[in-house]
């Protein structure tokens, strides 16, 4: 039986509470809080509430028939995140915690964001509660999302540029942990994926287990049994962390979880913290991360912007350790690739991101027979990365 | 007994707070930061805080971060840092604490850098993001060391939590005279006199208090009520400014004086 993390927030090796003595109390009193609100019904059925009326789960589990077809393997299940309130799953989390904060009475909340998702999502519940948001994002990516940065602004939220570091994600987080020091009475960090100090990887984790929950009941329905593989991309890895928890003890059930190779692992420039990257230290948890032989943090490489971090969740570094799941990883050409092939075929424009899942189905579902199904969670949609693809593709929007 | 308890003792017989400045190894270049250190000592620093850089100094502010940036470019490795303190000592009696996070020594190995920093002459050790539930992991390395693993207690540290944080320290407890990163805004001593009387009542070590002071007169102000009186921000300020000029010693030392009569004026 799979029973992490242990009452102080370990994952096996990994995990753990390694931040400022600031912020130690602040992490208890959330700790307390969200066991309190895991006790009460009335909580449960509030989320219930929302993630129906407000996010509109549950989305479908889709039959990519003509990508099954025409990959001519494995039949391919799209669990369709996209299709969420905000066009992403980030929504599921950020849902569950404002609902928390509120519980606790914190009157402002704080967000990192790399793609801008979550910091969308965040925005986007906060505005939903009449709670102030102001959100922490790398410049380099606001750039990037330029998109999504109007959208969280158009929400209320205020987004505070950061300049440190590489003026990505990490950075962010960097800057995000900076402001809660500061205004930690008060405030409450939203953080967007299973990564951060205990009790976030679970917390988080718990938020986005309703992606798998839901997936295993609707493919029950459909063809009567679990599936055969469950795929998902890994940036923090949260949507994977979701898709995968309700089915750790389905031990028949493949878990593979996709990373960034950027421009290929050899070249230096990926975000693969797991396939190759060390153990350490970094934004309150032990786990695999990319770094110097100094123990200096190095610069993450993707072409999405949400998968641009030098880490990972501790629960996946552990599954990874318990060789529970299997960690690959597709270059930004690959899932260039799979950005195309599933807007051609399916009709539908994936976030480059999930695009990084779809390039694996791509080598995977070739491989095994018709009688097999692969669950991919499409994690968000695409629209956001427009000027990303429009660049790499040579044409000018 | 340690240095850092012999400093104490004097400390109390001289009957005044100790001084305790802090600086980023390698910045602007590992050889300035000896020189500073000396500087340091003559000008009247009781105990030097030496910061190992690191890429994500998130406790940080605005000029920590810069200063832990700036040491990285010029290429300072923790081997580096563990060698300065090691030359540093040769001509030294004075204690130094490192400080810094927990990665680049978890990549080292705990064990090896508990074995190397004692060999080079480190005092003691404060990670800023090891707290208390996870002190367990770097003790067992630096015990057997008599490195000195130094708690850091917050505004928002609970009495309960106060209380089993002092049971296990050792050397000096750091008082974080406020809730936010190093350096960004100035210190109201009178919010927390309070709070640090009670703290030195209740713990077996002597109290600095760091965060925040930036002048003779902050010093003045909180050695009358502290063991000690932690200053980072404002000295690594000079550094950046006087940095490859050729007063840059003499900036330190004026700098340093001044908060060294500050302490001396202290009534305690």
């Amino acid at each position: 039986m799979y029973t992490y993390p242990d009452a102080q927030g370990n994952f096996g090796p990994f995990g753990g509470r390694y931040v400022a003595e600031t912020l130690m109390p602040a992490l208890l009193e959330l700790e307390e809080g969200y066991a309190a609100a895991c006790a009460d019904p009335e909580f449960a059925q509030e989320l219930d509430y929302y993630l129906h009326n407000y996010v509109g789960r549950p989305n479908p589990l889709y039959h990519a028939e003509r990508l099954s077809e025409h990959l001519g393997g494995a039949q391919i299940y799209l669990k369709r995140e996209d299709l969420n309130h905000t066009g992403a799953h980030k929504v599921n989390n950020t849902v569950g915690q404002i609902l928390l904060a509120r519980r606790m009475g914190k009157g402002k909340v704080i967000a990192e964001t790399g793609a801008g998702q979550h910091g969308v999502a965040t925005a986007t519940v906060a505005a939903r509660f009449g709670l102030q948001c102001d959100v922490f994002m790398g410049e380099e990516d606001m750039r990037r999302q330029s998109l999504n940065v109007f959208r969280m602004k158009l929400l209320g939220a205020e987004v505070h540029p950061v300049n440190s570091g590489t003026a990505t994600l990490k950075d962010a987080m960097n800057d995000a942990l900076r402001y809660w020091v500061s205004n930690v009475r008060d405030t409450f960090y939203v953080i967007g994926t299973v990564a951060g100090p205990h009790p976030y990887p679970k917390m988080v984790r718990d938020f986005q287990a309703v992606i798998g929950r839901e997936t295993k009941e609707q493919l029950q329905k459909k063809v009567g049994r679990l599936p055969d593989v469950l795929l998902a991309c890994i940036g923090g890895g949260s949507n994977a962390m979701g898709l995968f928890y309700p089915f750790v003890n389905d031990k028949q059930v493949r878990m593979i979880g996709v990373e960034a190779a950027g421009h290929g692992i050899e070249s230096g420039k990926h975000a693969a913290s797991i396939g190759a990257g060390g153990i350490g230290i970094l934004h309150g948890n032990k786990t695999f991360l990319l770094q110097s032989a100094d123990g200096q943090i190095a610069h993450a490489h993707s072409i999405s912007a949400g998968l641009d971090y030098p880490g990972v969740g501790p629960e996946h570094a552990l599954l990874h350790e318990l060789k529970r799941a299997e960690y690959v990883s597709i270059t930004d050409a690959e899932a260039l690739e799979g950005f195309k092939l599933l807007s051609e075929l399916e009709g539908i424009i994936p976030a480059l991101e999930s695009a990084h899942a779809i390039a694996q189905v791509v080598k995977m579902a070739p491989q095994m027979d018709k009688e097999n199904n692969i669950v991919v969670c499409l994690s968000g949609r695409g629209d956001k990365d427009m000027h990303t693809v429009a660049d790499a593709f040579g044409v000018n929007l | 007994m340690g240095r850092i308890e012999d400093t104490f003792i004097q400390l109390k017989q001289q009957n005044r707070a100790g001084l305790i400045p802090f600086i980023t190894a390698g910045d602007p270049d590992i050889d300035t930061t000896f020189e500073i250190m000396r500087t340091l000592e003559q000008a009247g620093a009781d105990i030097i805080e030496l910061g190992m850089p690191f890429s994500d100094p998130a406790a940080d502010g605005p000029t920590i971060q810069a200063a832990s940036q700036r040491a990285l470019d010029a290429g300072t490795s923790l081997e580096d840092v563990l060698t300065l303190v090691e030359r540093f000592r040769s001509v030294s009696d004075v204690p130094v604490v490192l400080m810094g996070y927990y990665n680049p020594i978890y990549v080292y190995g705990m064990e090896r850098f508990a074995a190397r920093a004692a060999r080079a002459g480190v005092d003691g050790l404060l990670l800023v993001d090891v707290p208390f539930e996870h002190r367990g992991e770097i003790r067992e390395y630096l015990d057997p060391h008599a490195i000195r693993s130094i708690t850091l207690i917050a505004p928002t540290t609970m009495d309960k939590r106060t209380q089993e944080l002092l049971n296990q320290t050792e050397g000096f407890v750091y008082y974080v005279s406020m809730t936010g990163v190093t350096g960004t805004t100035s210190i109201d001593t009178d919010s927390i006199r309070e709070r640090v009387s009670q703290i030195r009542e209740l713990s077996p070590v002597p109290v600095a208090v760091g965060f925040g002071i930036t002048t003779g007169a902050d010093a003045r102000q909180v050695a009358g009520f502290a063991d000690a009186v932690v200053v980072g921000s404002a000295l690594v300020k000079v550094i950046q400014r006087y940095s490859g000029s050729a007063e840059l010693l003499d900036q330190v030392r004026e700098f340093v004086k001044d908060l060294r009569r500050g302490i001396e004026q202290a009534q305690s």
